[in-house]
């Protein structure tokens, strides 16, 4: 098995094809999109391939040592930063095309219209252990 | 009693119960429960029989279970309370138990998991804990497994390989948190050693003695992968390495050569030398010629030029290694080694580098980056 993280982006990914803004849907195509979310971690939980998710709020600072003794230097937030993640899920999966699969199926969560928005979502494998026979 | 000896009881219990009428899943599950109840219960009233303790006690969990099962579908008690007459213990439940746990029909995970638990003891949660997933999914995972097997006839000869990779799976895997897993892997193997007498289960119990005899050497305390030359050999099991060097010995006496074999006979020669200079890389190709023989494996493909390097020189390893795909992992890491050897540190460096990017794993990788990071240094010093 290898762990994957799903990568969601408010920024920084291609354009969805369902483009809408979530802000403009119907309440109950809100309603729909979250059900579907849930129900997608649930299988995953059922087939013993979900590890975690979490959202992202937009907001962000950038944070950094600023020197002995002195209150950390913060910057931003930047609202014109190119990529913005809003959130991930981390699957234990036994092959990277099962990845692949699970990554288009999250993909496909209605939108607009109860359509799916085709969003792209960046699927990164997690570095492991090291194996123990490798000599 | 200790968790380990507790432990051992597990397969043998489920063995009786299935013996008895209970379906696999159920005995398993109900094995589990008594499992429980015993660490809660036997610290301080300790059973004098502790196999017949479980069975008592599991078997109950069972009647209480399959009574609630079927009450709740509104049929008619059909599990007499009192076990059906019939053998106590089969010929050997724990053996069928290994092949049931590792049926083809399983994916490699699933086989995992499905043994750790019922032929290992082990709680869903410390399963959990040792792959880094939250324990309602390794739990979704050995129910679906348990689905998967349960048209499977307990009493059905399996096949000893497919016992032997998942063996090696778990063996691989290594240890995050409390279970140690390349430690449990060889109890595994060991106790199917004992039951079993066949080569290449003698192989892999060899193989995994040799490579964990050197385990305290293999990392500094902080993680750093050590490789072979720089170990030092006194931190080295000595004992473990005599004993996995006796079981392949009396292994390979039987004169029926497997990959386990080979792979321990490997182990066994970089045991056998004092100094990493003493090492007889000769043998060593030779043994990764009959591997390569064996099993076609491109991995032993790649190891073998990396031995031919040591034994021949770097350019014949370099030679060896040109024959090969150069997408497979670690190519560019062993393709970096043989040109710094080769005398070549600017085109090692580049590839250690390069390595590095592709590493499957983050100690391999930060040891990459550091052979990189120290040529580079020397390349401008």
């Amino acid at each position: 098995m290898a762990k994957y993280l799903l990568l969601k982006h408010y920024r920084g990914a291609p354009a969805p094809v369902n483009d809408v803004p979530m802000e403009q849907w119907t309440p109950e195509e809100l309603t729909a999109h979250v059900q579907y979310m849930r129900d997608f971690a649930a299988r995953l939980e059922s087939t013993g391939e979900y590890v975690d998710s979490q959202e992202l709020s937009p907001e962000g600072t950038f944070v950094r040592f600023d020197g002995e003794g002195r209150p950390p230097a913060t910057d931003g937030p930047f609202a014109e930063t190119k990529d913005l993640i809003a959130g991930w899920m981390v699957i234990d999966v036994e092959t990277y095309e099962r990845a692949l699969e699970l990554a288009a199926e999250l993909s496909a969560a209605p939108g607009a219209g109860g359509k799916p928005i085709h969003e792209w979502l960046e699927v990164r494998p997690f570095l492991g252990g090291a194996c123990t026979v490798t000599e | 009693m200790n968790e380990l000896l507790l432990r051992e009881l597990v397969p043998a219990v489920i063995g009786v119960l299935v013996r008895r009428g209970a379906d696999f899943a159920a005995a398993e599950d109900a094995v589990q429960d008594a499992l429980v109840e015993a660490v809660r219960v036997w610290p301080d009233d300790a059973p004098r029989d502790p196999k017949g303790w479980l069975v008592t006690v599991a078997w109950r969990k069972f009647l209480d279970s399959a009574r609630a099962d079927t009450s709740r579908r509104h049929r008619e008690v059909r599990v007499e309370a009192e076990p059906v007459p019939g053998p106590v213990e089969g010929a050997d439940d724990t053996l069928r138990l290994y092949f049931l746990c590792a049926h083809p029909s399983l994916t490699p995970a699933s086989a995992v998991a499905l043994t750790l638990r019922a032929v290992g003891g082990l709680t869903t949660r410390q399963i959990a804990q040792a792959y880094l997933v939250p324990e309602a999914t390794m739990a979704q995972r050995i129910s679906r497994a348990k689905r998967t097997v349960s048209g499977v006839r307990f009493n059905q000869p399996g096949d000893v390989a497919t016992v032997l990779r998942v063996l090696y799976l778990v063996f691989n895997e290594g240890y995050s948190g409390d279970i140690d897993l390349a430690a449990e892997a060889i109890r595994l193997t060991r106790q199917l050693a004992a039951r079993i007498k066949h080569e290449e289960v003698a192989g892999l119990l060899a193989l995994m003695l040799l490579h964990h005899a050197r385990r305290p050497a293999r990392t500094t305390p902080d993680g750093r992968l050590v490789p072979l030359a720089e170990q030092d050999r006194g931190l080295w099991d000595t004992r473990m390495i005599a004993e996995g060097v006796d079981v392949l010995q009396a292994a390979l006496a039987r004169d029926r050569l497997g990959e386990f074999q080979a792979q321990a006979a490997i182990a066994a020669l970089h045991a056998d030398a004092q100094t990493a200079e003493e090492t007889d890389w000769v043998q060593i190709v030779e043994w990764y010629d009959e591997l390569v023989r064996l099993t076609g494996s491109p991995v032993a493909r790649l190891n073998r030029a990396v031995a031919v390097g040591e034994a021949d020189g770097p350019r014949a390893g370099l030679a060896a290694l040109a024959e090969l795909d150069p997408s497979l992992p670690r190519h560019t890491a062993a393709a970096a080694y043989l040109h710094e050897r080769d005398g070549d540190p600017v085109t090692a460096a580049r590839l250690y580098a390069e390595a590095a990017r592709a590493a499957p794993s983050l100690p391999e990788r930060d040891h990459l980056t550091r052979q990189a990071a120290r040529l580079n240094a020397r390349l401008r010093g």
